[in-house]
């Protein structure tokens, strides 16, 4: 492709004289991209994501991707660092912005001190503005100047990589390599081009622009000697699900579950497995539940407006007692609602969606990482008790990249192969003295009886049955099931403080900003804690202990107060506890939480009597 | 022990006694006497035994409908499903265990209203598996209303002056989806019926029949038009011989698609025997090829290594 024919295209990478420019040590950096979904910006942050992870650094990003599929804004937003990361951040150290429109919309997220690097090819900044650091590079004309002048767009944001490895002294051999690996099947042109495009980010001095460069704080190596990997939540899930013997699933496309059913297409046939796209999300979950019948640990998913298509199998699955894992990538709802924005508005659908008394497990993963080993606890769980088991993610999770200890697979990993061990003559598919445990299709009957599992109210042995007193037995055998798991989820940590003002609950994907609260709140010598709950029904079994050693239980959610002033999960945990000091800090704007937010709710609530805080008060 | 890549279930127990028709007879049916449904079980139980399949890896399936509770009176490993959900549920089934022989029952409310949709898609993607749609005209289970296949004027609950919506033409359906066995038989006809659901089992593909199977109870008299002890005529569809005759070539060709729809289009009570039959690649060839290019680049690694390596991609 397009060789370098004059050599100053190449300028040098690994020599850039510094002695002029001063070096201020930061422990931590959040660095917001804004442009249009065409650019690649994402991968920038992937590919700075990824190269924090090699190098002990804590690394946690924030992103939005537009729901069309080109064009329209679209941010992502890094936050860098050697310490512990818990949040996104609220507002932004940096801004690189490659329009004009994405320097409007997003100027205002930078901190006072802020340095915005824009394209200078198509942003005029307000420099008046003394708030801010302006430094203007002509990121587009550069970049096809390197590339030889025919690459339109592409190549920007490898340009703006090169910059920022520049400004951050970041170790451009390991980038160098990360671009090798993301980029050397795509052919010898492709990297080559990537390279030039890199290095003339890297050739251009906004160092000295700035008068200085960045160095993150020198830290002690990862104390757990763990490689660490990186990569988002929909990825983890993923992965983690393989772990736990899942081979067979279906699915429909809906943003932002689509990654995960795509990935599981591609990865499960080679573990003898297989993925299929169903006509409908009724198919998806009825040719899964088949799956999971015929004795393989199978999995479905979807986001909220599809998980409400899948509920009348839900309750079959519920009634005829089959281990299932459903998936349900959170966006904003209902309907349509939000596609590509966070909510945590479908924990009473996935609590209780479906008709009738239909009990099933709610789990719902706090970080990325955390991601990977939910899915083997669904699994664990689902297998024991026989049971649906819905793991209740969010679009924040599913897009955001985060780096962590490599798990010990050999440990992790669990047998996916059907239990086919033929049953002995007092075998009762719906036994009321046990947890049910089905024969899947293959096993010999040794009593020459073969059972049907069904939807229809049925006695021990699978007769349909109308009889009062067994569906009396039979619907507190499928809740006592859930109610013996609630005792065996084990002590829920508590965070900061174990007793005193202010107790923080939260679950999903607000772990990060709620710890960071926690944090905050106790730094100012406050007494504060936080649970976070990772199971959300059953609920762990003691929890209210804790409640009741402070004096204000503030619930954290992403969704409405709702007509009584409560948030979901805060509705459900005062209807369970009674206890008059559970109130709610509840948003609907449709992202992430901000610590600030959690804080302010925190001082409203705690003067006033009223039920819940919402950041957004005039409405 | 660290699983393996590959995962494999034995073909089925090596032949024991017999299966015969008492080890296969379960519950007592519940249907009213003299419904069609009957001599469908009893055809269903002798195809069973003529082929001697091992006993475990029968499974027998059914959605929601009088004849959908099929299922429990065949003592096969078994599911009673949802509503219109029995092909899902049963593709899921031939998809992960292509070591069982997979049979559905259902009733027209059941495979065309609610489960409209799945019918065409398992039909046009070919999962290994045989459906039988007891077709009566009418929902029978929840006593007389309109189903997708009522004729045109017939009185129920829900038209209680005459049916006004144009009744699905089953063969036309079904020939439009894309399945590769679709065959048209009788209740009344067993000798027929087993012909067909034996064809259907040696069928490697989505096979299905659509049996028409008189509801006594709340459309009396319905096929009297395809009965002969009832005055009517059954007529069977007479197939190429390919002996070179001159009467072969008025012959129906099943793999004639337009001629197989033409037959559907005949008028009531049309003729009965395979409209349509050809060899596809199923779904579940498909999908193995799948799992075979994908473990081919993979050499003999285990899962866990397998797994190790994605991860070590992210590092």
């Amino acid at each position: 492709m397009n060789a370098p024919t004059d050599s100053s295209a190449m300028p040098p990478t690994t020599h850039i004289d510094r002695s002029s420019l001063k070096e201020e040590t930061i422990s931590d950096a959040v660095i917001r991209f804004a442009g249009e979904s065409q650019d690649g910006i994402q991968s920038i942050g992937g590919f700075l994501a990824r190269l924090a992870g090699r190098s002990d650094q804590e690394v946690m990003t924030y992103m939005t991707i537009p729901s069309t599929i080109s064009g329209g804004p679209s941010i992502f937003q890094v936050r860098m660092g050697t310490g512990e990361i818990l949040s996104a951040g609220d507002s932004a150290d940096f801004l690189v912005a490659f329009y004009q429109n994405s320097y409007e919309e997003h100027i205002e997220h930078l901190k006072d001190g802020g340095v915005l690097i824009y394209d200078s090819d198509h942003v005029e900044p307000d420099t008046q503005d003394r708030r801010f650091i302006y430094v203007g590079a002509s990121i587009t004309g550069l970049t096809i100047e390197a590339l030889g002048g025919n690459a339109k767009t592409k190549g920007k944001n490898i340009f703006v990589l090169g910059l920022l490895s520049r400004i951050f002294n970041l170790d451009v051999g390991k980038l160098k390599d990360l671009m090798r690996e993301r980029f050397g099947g795509k052919g010898e042109g492709i990297l080559r081009n990537s390279y030039l495009a890199f290095d003339a980010g890297y050739a251009y001095p906004a160092d000295n622009i700035l008068g200085r460069y960045y160095q993150f704080e020198k830290t002690a190596a990862d104390a757990s000697g763990k490689p660490q990997v990186s990569m988002d939540g929909n990825q983890a899930l993923t992965l983690g699900l393989i772990a736990a013997g899942v081979r067979f699933g279906a699915g429909y496309p809906i943003t932002p579950w689509s990654t995960i059913m795509e990935a599981l297409r591609t990865e499960l046939p080679k573990y003898g497995g297989t993925f299929i796209q169903a006509e409908d999300e009724l198919a998806a979950i009825s040719i899964t539940l088949g799956m999971a019948y015929s004795g393989y640990l199978a999995v479905t998913g979807s986001s909220g407006p599809g998980l409400s298509l899948k509920m009348e199998a839900l309750g079959w699955a519920s009634m005829a007692e089959i281990p299932l894992i459903v998936i349900n990538v959170q966006r904003g709802g209902p309907s349509t609602g939000l596609p590509t924005n966070v909510e945590q508005s479908d924990l009473m659908q996935a609590i209780y969606g479906s008709h009738g008394d239909s009990p099933r497990v709610v789990l719902a993963p706090r970080n990325v990482e955390d991601c990977f080993y939910i899915a083997l606890e669904a699994g664990r769980i689902a297998r024991k008790y026989s049971t649906p088991v819905i793991i209740l993610s969010d679009q924040a999770l599913a897009t955001r990249i985060e780096a962590f200890d490599k798990p010990d697979l050999e440990e992790l990993m669990r047998d996916p192969r059907p239990d086919l061990v033929p049953r002995q003559e007092d075998f009762l598919p719906y036994d009321l003295k046990q947890i049910t445990r089905h024969a899947p299709p293959g096993t010999i009957m040794q009593g020459g009886k073969y059972p049907v599992v069904t939807g229809l109210e049925h006695d021990e042995s699978g007769h349909p049955t109308a009889n009062p007193a067994m569906h009396m037995l039979m619907t507190a055998k499928r809740r006592n099931k859930l109610k013996a798991l609630a005792k065996d989820i084990g002590k829920t940590d508590v965070f900061g403080d174990h007793e005193g003002d202010v107790l923080l609950v939260g679950w999903g994907s607000t772990y990060g900003p709620i710890r960071e609260a926690v944090k905050r709140l106790r730094a100012k010598g406050e007494q504060a804690g936080s649970v976070h709950m990772h199971h959300l029904h059953p609920l762990p079994a003691g929890i209210e202990r804790v409640f009741s050693r402070f004096r204000h239980v503030f619930v954290v959610e992403m969704n409405d107060e709702g007509l009584y002033g409560y948030g979901q999960l805060a509705g459900i945990l005062r209807a369970c506890y009674r206890h008059p000091a559970i109130r709610s800090i509840t948003k609907t704007d449709g992202l992430t939480f901000k610590v600030s937010e959690i804080l302010s709710g925190v001082e409203h609530l705690r003067g006033d009597a009223v039920a819940t805080y919402s950041s957004y008060p005039y409405l | 022990m660290a699983p393996t890549a590959t995962i494999e279930i034995s073909p089925g127990s090596e032949p024991r006694e017999k299966l015969t028709k008492k080890k296969l007879t379960a519950d007592h049916p519940t249907w009213c006497p003299g419904c069609g449904d009957f001599a469908v079980l009893s055809a269903f139980y002798r195809t069973l035994e003529k082929h001697q399949f091992a006993h475990e890896k029968i499974v027998t399936l059914a959605g929601i409908g009088c004849s959908s509770r099929f299922p429990y009176f065949v003592n096969t490993h078994g599911g009673h499903f949802i509503h219109g959900r029995s092909l899902p549920f049963a593709s899921g089934i031939s998809l992960a265990r292509d070591d069982l022989h997979v049979f559905v029952f259902g009733g027209d409310g059941d495979g065309f209203s609610m489960g409209g949709n799945h019918l065409d898609h398992t039909a046009r993607k070919n999962f290994n598996l045989t459906y039988v749609i007891m077709d009566n005209f009418v929902y029978g289970l929840t006593k007389k209303q309109t189903s997708p296949t009522s004729p045109l004027g017939f009185k129920s609950k829900t038209d209680p002056s005459g049916s006004v919506d144009e009744p699905i033409n089953p063969m036309k359906k079904l020939v439009s989806s894309g399945a590769t066995f679709i065959a048209r038989t009788h209740a009344s006809q067993v000798k027929h019926m087993m012909e067909m659901m034996d064809r259907a089992i040696e069928h490697e593909g989505f096979s299905v029949i659509e049996c028409l199977s008189e509801c006594v109870e709340f459309f009396p008299g319905a096929f009297d038009a395809s009965m002969p002890r009832k005055g009517g005529e059954f007529v069977t569809i007479e197939e190429k011989t390919l002996d070179g005759t001159p009467e072969d070539e008025s012959r129906h060709d099943p793999l004639d698609e337009v001629a197989a729809f033409n037959l559907a289009n005949l008028e009531w009570p049309g003729v009965f025997g395979v409209f349509y039959e050809k060899q596809r690649t199923t779904k579940n060839k498909n999908e193995a090829e799948l799992g075979n290019k994908a473990r081919a680049k993979h050499g003999d690694l285990s899962d866990l290594e397998i797994l190790e390596q994605s991860f070590n991609r992210m590092i």
